[in-house]
């Protein structure tokens, strides 16, 4: 593929944050400004001893997972967001972007943190090498990337979302995963700060797209449905043979296909679509779900419960100040 | 919502007022608003912009609510909602919460549920994450049924 120059923005005004025209804009940019944060906060050199209790499989699979993410974040860091820029309705959406370029950046290079941590100069580069060389994973990045050289904005905002909220998760399980046998936590910790900035950016993203689809046509609307979801098989397919390429060596590869059927259901909510996989298989393994959040399991609620008695939340602080109670 | 619809709902629907047993708060996201239309049941919307005035509800309810920001408990309850339960007749008729949230957040999954539930001792019924599944809304429809009723039977005991 020869990609064709990345259009950039064709007409510049200065941003005038006091003129806003999306109030999810200024939501958004707070969000992430205060999420701001940068690898050397987290003691990764503390799971030296936790990474020597890896066997060499789960080693060469934890090396190689971190590859494929670097992958996508370069991606999304270089190409990606970027390529969203000059798409964009508002002025401050573009802020937005240029702070999700810059974060995607944050993460890829997060990860060589964890490998100069860990691992020899040698395994780093073997790493590096299968990941140029891996074909699932080099598809997706290919698939993703033809769609950000195309013309359309809409596409680009579906493709972009997907990569946010779906393709990541196929590597995310395996910090969860050490994480739950009190393996890697401290690696787990800044992973859990990457996923949380995904969250972000699958949510404003979706909702730019949607804002998008506003006074289409019904036509318009039902081909860009249709063509989520082509997008979204093209896409699961191949990661389905990723997961078994990468996971079946450690017997995980089915436990990790849920956590992509669960994940994937919520990329399509993020772009406004219904869930597209059953209950019965997104039945995600309760120690990865609470690995990502301990208050995930379905005993904190009254309704899924015995139902016997009341639950009331744990006490939390509020320091907001205008409570008047 | 049998339990609570003594007075017609029509009559008292005027305004501010509302007599929904289910009252909730969506951004212009609108991720709990759509769970909400496919629970298919009444239900009243608190103002999306804080400056409007908020509801004034008439009769007991569940509140939904999804969670936004939540750094240390800081800012996880949405204004609006704030200013909905700064109001001491509100605070009197809810019973409940639900909460709407993303579990990518880690430890703020939901938060905003578990700090109404702490600050208005009613129990944090439910959590869902963004627009809910299906499974998400049978569930809520079942145990809202079942926990109207028995809230309507204690009462009787009393
Ligand atoms: C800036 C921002 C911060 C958020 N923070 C949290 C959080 O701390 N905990 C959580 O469970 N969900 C969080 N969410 C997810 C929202 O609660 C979720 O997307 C919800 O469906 C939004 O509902 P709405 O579209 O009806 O406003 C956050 C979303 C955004 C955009
Ligand atoms: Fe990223
Ligand atoms: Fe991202």
């Amino acid at each position: 593929m020869t990609p064709e120059k990345l259009k950039l923005a064709s007409h510049v005004v200065a941003i005038n944050w006091n003129r806003i025209e999306d109030e999810k804009d200024v939501e958004v940019w707070n969000r992430l400004v205060n999420n701001f944060w940068l690898p050397e906060k987290v003691p990764l050199s503390n799971d030296i001893q936790s990474w020597a209790t890896l066997t060499p499989d789960e080693q060469l699979l934890t090396m190689r997972v971190f590859t494929g993410l670097t992958l996508l974040d370069t991606l999304q860091g270089t190409v990606g967001a970027v390529s969203l820029i000059p798409d964009a309705i508002t002025p401050h959406e573009e802020a937005v972007y240029t702070n999700i370029a810059f974060m995607e950046s944050v993460h890829a290079k997060s990860y060589s943190s964890i490998f100069s941590t860990l691992c020899s100069t040698k395994e780093i580069d073997e790493a590096f090498r299968w990941s140029v060389e891996n074909p699932n994973l080099q598809k997706k990045a290919q698939i993703i990337e033809s769609y950000y050289y195309g013309d359309d904005p809409l596409k680009r905002k579906i493709a972009s979302t997907l990569l946010e909220s779906f393709l990541f998760y196929s590597g995310f399980y395996l910090p969860m995963y050490w994480s739950s046998r009190a393996k890697l936590t401290n690696t787990a910790d800044l992973i859990r700060l990457i996923i949380r900035d995904e969250a972000v950016h699958g949510y404003y993203i979706g909702y730019k797209y949607q804002k998008g689809l506003e006074g289409l046509s019904e036509e318009r609307k039902a081909e860009l449905k249709d063509y989520t979801f082509e997008l979204m098989y093209e896409l699961y397919e191949n990661e389905v043979q990723y997961t078994h390429d990468l996971y079946d060596s450690v017997g995980l590869a089915e436990d990790v296909k849920k956590f992509l059927h669960y994940n994937a259901n919520k990329a399509l909510m993020n772009l406004g679509y219904e869930a597209m996989f059953p209950s019965a298989v997104t039945d995600v393994n309760p120690a990865i779900l609470s690995a990502l959040s301990p208050n995930a399991d379905e005993n904190h609620d009254f309704f899924s419960g015995s139902g016997s008695s009341y639950v009331i939340g744990k006490a939390v602080n509020t320091e907001d100040d205008d409570w008047d109670f | 919502m049998s339990a609570v619809a003594a007075t017609p709902a029509v009559d008292r629907e005027t305004g501010r007022h509302t007599s929904s047993s289910l009252i909730y708060f969506s951004s212009i996201s609108e991720n709990t608003h759509r769970f909400v239309e496919k629970l298919a049941t009444d239900a009243a919307r608190l103002p999306v912009y804080t400056r409007d005035e908020t509801l004034l509800a008439l009769e007991p309810f569940v509140l939904v609510l999804p969670t936004y920001g939540g750094d240390s408990g800081h800012g996880a309850v949405p204004k609006q909602v704030i200013k909905f339960l700064n109001v001491p007749s509100n605070r009197e008729l809810i019973r409940g919460v639900i909460g709407a949230g993303n579990t990518n957040f880690g430890e703020t999954y939901c938060l905003a549920g578990d700090i109404i539930s702490v600050k208005c001792q009613v129990p944090h019924l439910y959590r869902f994450e963004l627009m809910g599944t299906s499974e998400d809304v049978d569930r809520v429809h079942e145990g809202l049924e079942e926990f109207w009723t028995r809230l309507s039977q204690k009462q009787a005991q009393q």
